[in-house]
């Protein structure tokens, strides 16, 4: 514990500090990039893009040893991911238009055969007993125990340059992912927009793969905006949201491995980002389950209530269990179904409430049907004082 | 259409028969179109001319491929041949005097979006790259919505607005776009009777303001009310004029064959003069 909170307040060490913070600004930028890639729908392509880059890692690695004797240099690998990455996009791409496949097939198909190509190279390699290949284990789970200082920049100021285009190009991204038919008809070319969504994609899935790993990079792109979108409607802080998600979990996440090298560092960043998406789906005001029920909740309660006042303004008997309580609750009644004075006073002004409101939509139904809560507020609330007294005087005389 | 005298010696430089209409009077030229789906046509070899400061009315049966000949015709989607003029230029390079209506359904309305940041979409050409639209931006944005009676629903995200108004809310988004032609897929589409009526006042106000203006519409029975020329397809160009002229039962009986009932048919013979 001691050592995991001086992680967490980078008083560990500069190394670590330096990784936790490059893994923050990565988690940044995956979580902006994925707030378009899931609101363009196609988180999935998101995890081919990850499972493709594991062919181009061991073979730019084999490259390097054959070139210099050192595989392990870090820009190249990364390079190599990124090139084999590319490749799994464009196959994706090329089976969707050229075949009638869907895309789902069509990653499902690439996903796993640059992937078995990858683990099948990875194995050729480790039987070989070159030096330092031991490293490469870690791309797939993430490692940050033995990241190198160089490296741990290389992350930082990558990821930097990526959240800086994103913001940058926000304004396109939202026209393409709403409406991209609308996009190209005001001249944008919506297929280089598509690209350059998906390079910034590629780019934060290459430069995450030696901290978070190839299996699980795609968790730190897809949950963060999904949790953030509990929080908001609005794009430019669903972003902003989302990338302080992805920066929380991978902080933290990295911060934890820092203290137990054993365990797996992408891992971690993904349990913890599915925690922060488990307190989103459950106490968001906005969107959340809870404040979803609650909402529910009082809604029903202001419509049993109206409609058991209603029911007793007309003189009849409520049978309706939920609506039996509220009116006894209220002292609208008492226990054995008798209606109080109180009740019926107030009954009598929820029908008058109620006819006004009527009138109101038979007069104007435009602007009765663009009321939200026509006839479940008393009418004084909604509508402006002359309007209520024009529809009073129109009213006739209320007869018992 | 005269064209001016400038206008004239330009083309007559160009090697342009000079008796010829001058393109650059026509808001919107198409011509030879063809659109195929796995090497099925959909569309064949459609020319047709836009009248300038018109409403006019794309109508056909299902599957006639009228929202197909706006996508295309505006490069939306491949074509196999045919091409675009707006005023003389080509599609490509004209977008900035068009404003497309897309079909309601085309979107996905749970949008992390508000009414008013959808019509600021519009404008979004012209604030430029690597900027956020300011107030000037908000301003006409708020204007359009007010154009359509949505000014009171300008922060209410876009998934809380019933069909009808989201409908309008797409419509004041072409408002903003200030263009000069304006095409617009099925706006009368699932809306209420209230919407319908305010989008045919934003129609004709467009149409006063010397704008085109071509709607795929489904409904023949308004036809005559609400447009003064027609264009009708069915796979391919099957008339166009003035709604006295084209919109006749022949027509109609070329376009949809027995798929219109006799009924249907007599009594749109009975309003037209």
């Amino acid at each position: 514990m001691q050592e995991f909170l001086s992680a967490i307040l980078l008083s560990s060490g500069y190394n670590t500090a330096l990784v936790c913070i490059g893994a923050a600004i990565l988690g940044a930028a995956s979580g902006a990039i994925g707030v378009f890639i899931l609101l363009r729908k196609r988180s999935l392509v998101s995890d081919a893009v990850s499972h493709a880059t594991l062919p181009g890692v061991v073979l730019a690695f084999i490259l390097g040893e054959i070139l210099w004797g050192y595989g392990r240099s870090l820009p190249f690998i990364l390079a190599g991911a990124a090139f084999s990455s590319m490749l799994g996009v464009m196959a994706v791409d090329a089976i969707k238009t050229h075949t009638r496949l869907t895309e789902d097939t069509a990653i499902g198909t690439v996903l796993s055969t640059f992937f078995a190509l990858g683990m099948v190279l990875l194995t050729i390699v480790q039987s070989m007993s070159i030096a330092g290949q031991a490293g490469l284990e870690g791309f797939l789970l993430g490692a940050t125990s033995g990241m190198l200082f160089s490296e741990a920049v290389t992350i930082a100021v990558a990821s930097m340059i990526v959240g800086i285009a994103i913001v940058l190009r926000m304004k396109e991204f939202t026209l393409l992912c709403f409406d991209e038919n609308f996009a190209a008809s005001s001249g944008y070319n919506v297929k280089w927009l598509d690209r350059s969504l998906l390079i910034l994609l590629v780019s934060v899935v290459v430069i995450g793969l030696k901290t978070v790993g190839l299996v699980l990079i795609v968790a730190l792109a897809i949950i963060p905006p999904v949790a953030a979108r509990f929080w908001t409607e609005r794009v430019p802080v669903l972003v902003g949201i989302s990338a302080t998600i992805g920066a929380l979990g991978s902080y933290i996440g990295a911060a934890i491995s820092s203290t137990a090298p054993s365990l797996p560092t992408g891992g971690i960043i993904v349990l913890i980002l599915f925690f922060l998406f488990l307190v989103s789906l459950l106490l968001s005001p906005v969107r959340g389950v809870l404040a979803a029920y609650i909402r529910h909740r009082r809604f029903q309660k202001i419509v049993h209530t109206r409609q058991g006042l209603l029911t007793i303004a007309n003189g009849q008997p409520i049978l309706e269990p939920l609506t039996r309580k509220l009116m006894i609750k209220n002292s609208y009644m008492c226990g054995d179904g008798r209606v109080t004075d109180y009740g019926f006073s107030v009954a009598q002004k929820m029908a008058r409430d109620q006819e006004l409101w009527n009138r109101f939509k038979e007069l104007d139904p435009e602007a009765a049907h663009s009321l939200q809560d026509w006839s479940l507020r008393p009418i004084e609330e909604v509508l402006p004082y002359d309007v209520v007294s024009e529809l009073e005087t129109g009213l006739k005389p209320h007869t018992v | 259409m005269r064209m001016g005298g400038q206008k004239a010696r330009l083309v007559a430089q160009q090697g342009e028969p000079v008796s010829a209409y001058n393109p650059d009077d026509n808001p919107f030229h198409v011509s030879g179109l063809t659109v195929a789906y796995h090497n099925k046509p959909v569309l064949w070899n459609v020319s047709y001319t836009a009248p300038k400061g018109q409403l006019t009315a794309i109508i056909g049966p299902n599957g006639a491929g009228k929202s197909t000949f706006l996508k295309a015709a505006l490069g939306l989607i491949p074509r196999l041949s045919g091409e675009t003029q707006v005023f003389g230029q080509p599609v490509k390079t004209a977008l900035n005097k068009i404003a497309y209506v897309p079909q309601r359904s085309a979107v996905d309305w749970d949008f992390p979006a508000t009414a008013l940041d959808v019509v600021l979409m519009g404008l979004y050409g012209k604030v430029g790259w690597f900027r956020w639209p300011g107030k000037s931006h908000r301003q006409k944005a708020k204007k359009a919505l007010q154009a359509v009676g949505m000014e009171a629903f300008a922060n209410r995200q876009i998934g809380q607005l019933s069909g009808g108004q989201q409908q309008r809310v797409f419509l004041a988004r072409s408002l903003a776009q200030d263009a000069e032609v304006y095409l617009m897929d099925e706006p009368f589409s699932g809306v209420d009777a209230a919407t319908e009526k305010a989008i045919v006042e934003v129609l004709r106000q467009l149409v006063e303001a010397d704008k085109t203006v071509l709607v795929v519409h489904h409904d023949l029975e308004t036809v005559n009310d609400y447009y003064s020329n027609i264009l009708m397809l069915n796979g391919q160009y099957i008339a166009s004029g003035p709604v006295e002229t084209a919109f006749t039962a022949q027509n109609l009986q070329k376009a949809y064959g027995g798929r219109l009932a006799s009924t249907q048919l007599e009594g749109l013979k009975a309003k037209s003069c």
